[in-house]
């Protein structure tokens, strides 16, 4: 009975090598694959077992993981969830996470290979790994009083530092509170998640860099600037201006605000962008061509699929192939023009930083739990939008806006503001969103603002940018001036 | 082999105690490593839980040297590393169901008491079983206890359905899985059954093509213990027990007969039967599904029989990675079943591939030591028994092992000595005890054979010690041997005058039938007969 006893040994060897060969298989080279699959909730739990990084705005963390006696270790707190919910995002067990959460998830995780360092230390001497403070540029007074302007009003608000690019303020109304999503309990987390994605006005996508709108009439900015950067035109050079525009090859006219006048039959540029008359930008754009435009619209970051501060930021639209009738819609910021609100902004800050605009940022720097800096972000320009005469001309132009014009709403004492109202109709029967963005001082400009309150907010049908969104710009442009 | 050396065998008890040390220092290392990584403090018990676990060592050492002095000195020490391990295992994933507030957290300290049990039994068989040989008057005592074991869950009242499986019993506030106890049965009765008819299944029938098959009407125990499998695989939908009988008979079957064409009918029953059985019940089905496509979304989320558990238990694996998270570091507590059926997996997680793999020689030399013995032993029927044992071992764990790991379709059973389990724990340290009872009689030198092993002296000595005359009266026989080293051909009558060393076992003797029981059965049933033929 020996041999086959022997066969048996062999038998049983073969077994258990093939066992350490399946063990090998699954722990060695499966184990990237197995690792990353999407329903491995073990990442997320490590991460949750792990002190996630704050998230910092004018130095009080916004967002914090607080030990909690749970398996998990860890709870996210958002302090302000509301106020800061464009911001920060989500960061939830069920449903993954949003924004800031999400684009400086290594970063809060300490998992950035920034963090190397600080890993290997951390491992050596046993201390359990603790992820990176994001520092934002966020100004919380700022941030405030755009909260505050909002008030119930679906819109957005995004206030930029024009030398820089520094976001100050990043506002989407509704807003929602992160903290009901950060709940640990999978199923509450997932009920709260279908609940806020079927609320009214998107709460979980922020309109300030993730929805697009047609800016109206703020966006004869870039029609003026165009005109101007083409050498044809001056601020001072007379534009048509008829109360009623036909459009050509169709029976359609395009009229002025109220069916007014724009001042005769020809108007200066300047007086054009300060009754914001619509006749006047059509027929300038139809003069311009669409290709003048387009490029104008991409010096100002429009069609820029790769925008991220660091969230991606929805491509603004300025489209292609239009036939005249289009193309003159399209000049007074109608028909297929989309824009974010943070795409608005970039284009005051352009014109407030003479010319140059510069790369929009959130992420100040990246601190480890040591307080050492990883890493800080540094201005970048992005493009020169405009040349500095048209940026002078421009902000010029915009201060008559506000001094004389429709943006009288956004008046400060003793600042001078420069600023374009837009009061842009959407769908039939909707009332209009209203626009405003502005710079101030005009002169030494600190800050450039972008508003949008949909559909007319609280003034419905009755809204215009002028009456609507001016003075929420204005209480932002405050707040930043009082800093 | 030049010559035949008296050499003195060593029994090995010393080894024993030596390897004791690192054996209880892995179990108790690791229990502390497991409270400090899962709640950063020692565990408050640890002493009491260092002096209990030695305490239990050292009992069935001392046992041992009363009663089975030449016992495999390796046995022991492998065992206690195991269970030390699966305690530590148990105890880190008791901590993370604490934190939780799950019911069960009590299970490390249940797992404590059933080791303690357990130690008790093997010293209890250690102490009243003086020769396995006495098993053998007990094999259809055993056939019976173990079909009754094996079916006892059907029985209404007692038997228990939990988690789709019908193999619990429980009487009063005790719950045994009665299969784990058959399993030991069963390969007592296969043992005797087979050691008496192992000629008439070996030899009668016709041979076909190469194979030689059987007359059927010894084929009735292969088609009987195969109705019984695909019973249990049936009526109490066991996979993995209905697998392990199975693979027990075809290897006990095989070791009797030397025949692979039991085998190859085996396996091919087997085959067809889990083929009809995958057609025809789903749940079977199931578990191929499950098996073959673990990572398809629909298989994961189908409930019930999805793979969720299996995947979960990958994705603990996977992410222990080559050298774990270190113990209690990782999240073994997401994985259902992590400290019975799973506990592999948690094992994988927390303590890497490297440590499974550890854990997995740990159990290879378990199995080769049972071999050894299986080899070493001079009985027929202690080979039989100690293959079975040892196999059944390593059949048990390939099959848990390799259903985690997805070699092959997941079936539940437990993981000797490491899953929490009070009816595995008991009978794994039944099975080791047996073990070491044969071991005992495989490695106790015989000198009075060894003394006629020298030419020069001529004349039998009958040496003191074991006063049990060898091989019968025919001890005369062996004076005029060959010359050392020659190999004797035995002709066509079993002669028992070889004083020549078999191939395989130097320090043993030559066949030394000493069994009166064997005598009624079979005069020429040594296993020389089978390796000089």
């Amino acid at each position: 009975m020996n041999t086959p006893l022997r066969r048996l040994a062999t038998i049983t060897l073969v077994m258990f090598v093939a066992l350490m060969g399946s063990a090998t298989w699954v722990q060695f080279f499966q184990a990237e694959s197995l690792n990353t699959d999407g329903r491995n909730v073990r990442t997320l739990y490590r991460e949750h077992g792990n002190a996630r990084g704050p998230i910092v705005a004018g130095g009080e963390a916004i967002a914090t993981s607080v030990p909690v006696d749970d398996p998990f270790g860890y709870q996210r707190t958002y302090s302000q969830g509301d106020l800061y919910s464009a911001v920060t995002g989500f960061y939830s067990i069920a449903n993954s996470r949003s924004q800031l959460e999400l684009a400086e998830n290594d970063q809060l995780t300490g998992r950035s290979d920034q963090l190397f360092f600080t890993r290997i230390r951390d491992l050596l001497t046993g201390k359990r790994p603790e992820g990176a403070a994001v520092e934002t540029t966020i100004l919380p007074a700022a941030q405030q009083a755009a909260r505050n302007g909002l008030g119930a009003q679906h819109g957005a608000v995004v206030a930029l530092e024009p030398a820089t690019g520094r976001i100050l303020a990043l506002v989407s109304t509704p807003g929602f509170d992160p903290n009901v999503l950060a709940v640990h309990s999978t199923s509450e987390a997932a009920a709260q998640y279908r609940a806020l994605d079927q609320a009214d006005g998107n709460p979980l996508r922020p309109n300030t860099h993730q929805e697009r709108y047609a800016p109206g009439s703020t966006f004869k900015l870039v029609t003026a600037a165009a005109a101007l950067e083409s050498g044809d035109y001056q601020a001072d050079t007379p534009v048509p201006s008829p109360d009623q525009l036909t459009l050509p090859q169709t029976s359609a006219t395009i009229g002025n605000f109220g069916g007014g006048s724009c001042g005769g039959e020809q108007v200066s540029l300047a007086d054009a962008l300060r009754t914001s008359c619509n006749t006047a930008f059509a027929s300038l754009g139809m003069t311009l061509g669409e290709d003048v435009l387009r490029e104008q619209s991409e010096r100002f970051g429009f069609l820029d699929p790769d925008l991220a501060v660091p969230m991606p930021v929805v491509e603004s639209v300025f489209p292609s192939d239009l036939d005249q009738a289009v193309l003159a819609q399209s000049a007074i910021g109608q028909r297929d023009v989309q824009a974010s609100p943070l795409q608005m902004a970039m284009v005051a800050s352009a014109i407030a930083n003479g010319g140059r605009l510069m790369t929009p940022y959130l992420v100040e720097t990246v601190r480890a739990a040591d307080l050492t800096i990883v890493s800080q972000t540094d201005p970048e320009p992005y493009s020169d939008a405009v040349s500095s005469a048209t940026a002078s001309a421009l902000t010029q132009m915009m201060v008559g806006v506000v001094d004389s014009g429709t943006g009288k709403a956004a008046r400060i004492a003793g600042v001078q503001v420069a600023g374009k109202t837009g009061t842009a109709q959407t769908v039939e029967g909707q009332p209009p969103h209203a626009w405003f963005t502005a710079f101030a001082p005009a002169d030494a400009p600190r800050v450039a603002v972008a508003v949008i309150v949909e559909n007319g907010g609280n003034l419905g049908n009755e809204a215009t940018g002028g009456a609507v969104a001016a003075p929420i710009a204005r209480a932002v442009i405050e707040a930043v001036l009082a800093s | 082999m030049a010559s035949v050396q008296p050499h003195r065998v060593r029994p090995g008890r010393g080894t024993e105690l030596l390897l004791l040390v690192p054996a209880l220092g892995i179990g108790i290392a690791g229990y502390v490593l497991a409270g400090l990584g899962a709640t950063g403090a020692v565990p408050p018990h640890v002493i009491a839980y260092a002096a209990g676990t030695t305490v239990l060592a050292v009992a069935v050492h001392l046992v041992l040297r009363l009663r089975a002095p030449y016992a495999d000195p390796v046995i022991l020490p492998v065992v206690v590393a195991l269970n030390g391990i699966g305690l530590a295992m148990i105890y880190r994933i008791s901590i993370a169901y604490a934190a939780r507030g799950r019911a069960d957290a009590n299970i490390a300290d249940r797992q404590l008491a059933w080791t303690a049990i357990s130690v008790a039994l093997a010293v209890a068989v250690l102490w009243l079983l003086r020769d396995h040989r006495t098993l053998r008057r007990y094999t259809y005592t055993a056939m019976v206890a173990g079909l009754v074991l094996i079916l006892l869950p059907l029985v209404p009242v007692l038997g228990q359905t939990i988690n789709g499986a019908r193999i619990w019993v429980r009487v009063g506030p005790v719950g045994m899985q009665p299969a784990e106890f058959g399993k030991i049965a069963l390969a007592v009765f296969f043992a005797g059954y087979l050691v008496t008819h192992r000629d008439t299944l070996a030899l009668a029938g016709k041979r076909v093509l190469a194979l030689q098959l059987p007359r059927a009407r010894d084929l009735g125990p292969i088609l009987l213990v195969w109705a019984a499998s695909l019973v249990v695989l049936v009526l109490q939908r066991d996979l993995g027990t209905s697998l392990l009988f199975f693979g027990l008979f075809v290897a006990v079957l095989y070791l009797a007969t030397e025949r692979t064409s039991w085998i190859v009918i085996g396996l091919v029953l087997f085959v067809g039967g889990a083929a009809v059985a995958a057609a025809t019940f789903g749940h079977v089905g199931a578990r191929f599904d499950v098996w073959l496509h673990a990572l398809d979304d629909e298989i994961f989320r189908r409930d019930p029989g999805g793979s969720g558990q299996l995947v979960y238990g990958l994705f603990g694996m996977a992410s222990g990675g080559l050298f774990g998270t270190g113990l209690g570091q990782g999240r073994p507590d997401l994985v259902p079943f992590a400290y019975s059926d799973f506990i592999v997996a948690a094992l994988g997680e927390e303590l890497g591939l490297t440590g499974l793999i550890a854990i997995l020689l740990l159990y290879t030399i378990l199995v080769s030591r049972g071999l050894r013995t299986a080899i070493g032993v001079r009985d027929g029927f202690g080979k039989l028994l100690a293959g079975g044992l040892s196999f059944v071992m390593a059949f048990q764990l390939f099959v848990v092992v390799g259903g985690v790991t997805r070699l092959i379709p997941l079936t539940g059973l437990t993981t000797p000595f490491l899953a929490y389990g009070g009816s595995s724990l008991v009978a794994n340290w039944v099975i080791a005890a047996l073990l070491l009872r044969i071991s005992d009689e495989a490695r106790r030198p015989v000198p009075t054979v060894r003394a006629v092993a020298t030419p020069d002296i001529g004349v039998p000595v009958s040496a003191p010690g074991r006063s049990r005359p060898v091989g019968g009266g025919r001890s005369t026989g062996r004076t005029g041997t060959p010359a050392v080293g020659t190999p004797v051909v035995v002709g066509s009558a079993p002669v028992r005058t070889s004083t020549v060393t078999p191939p395989d076992g130097p320090e043993r003797g030559p066949a030394s039938d000493d069994s009166p029981t064997e005598h009624l059965d079979h005069a020429s049933d040594t296993d020389e007969r089978g390796e000089t033929r």
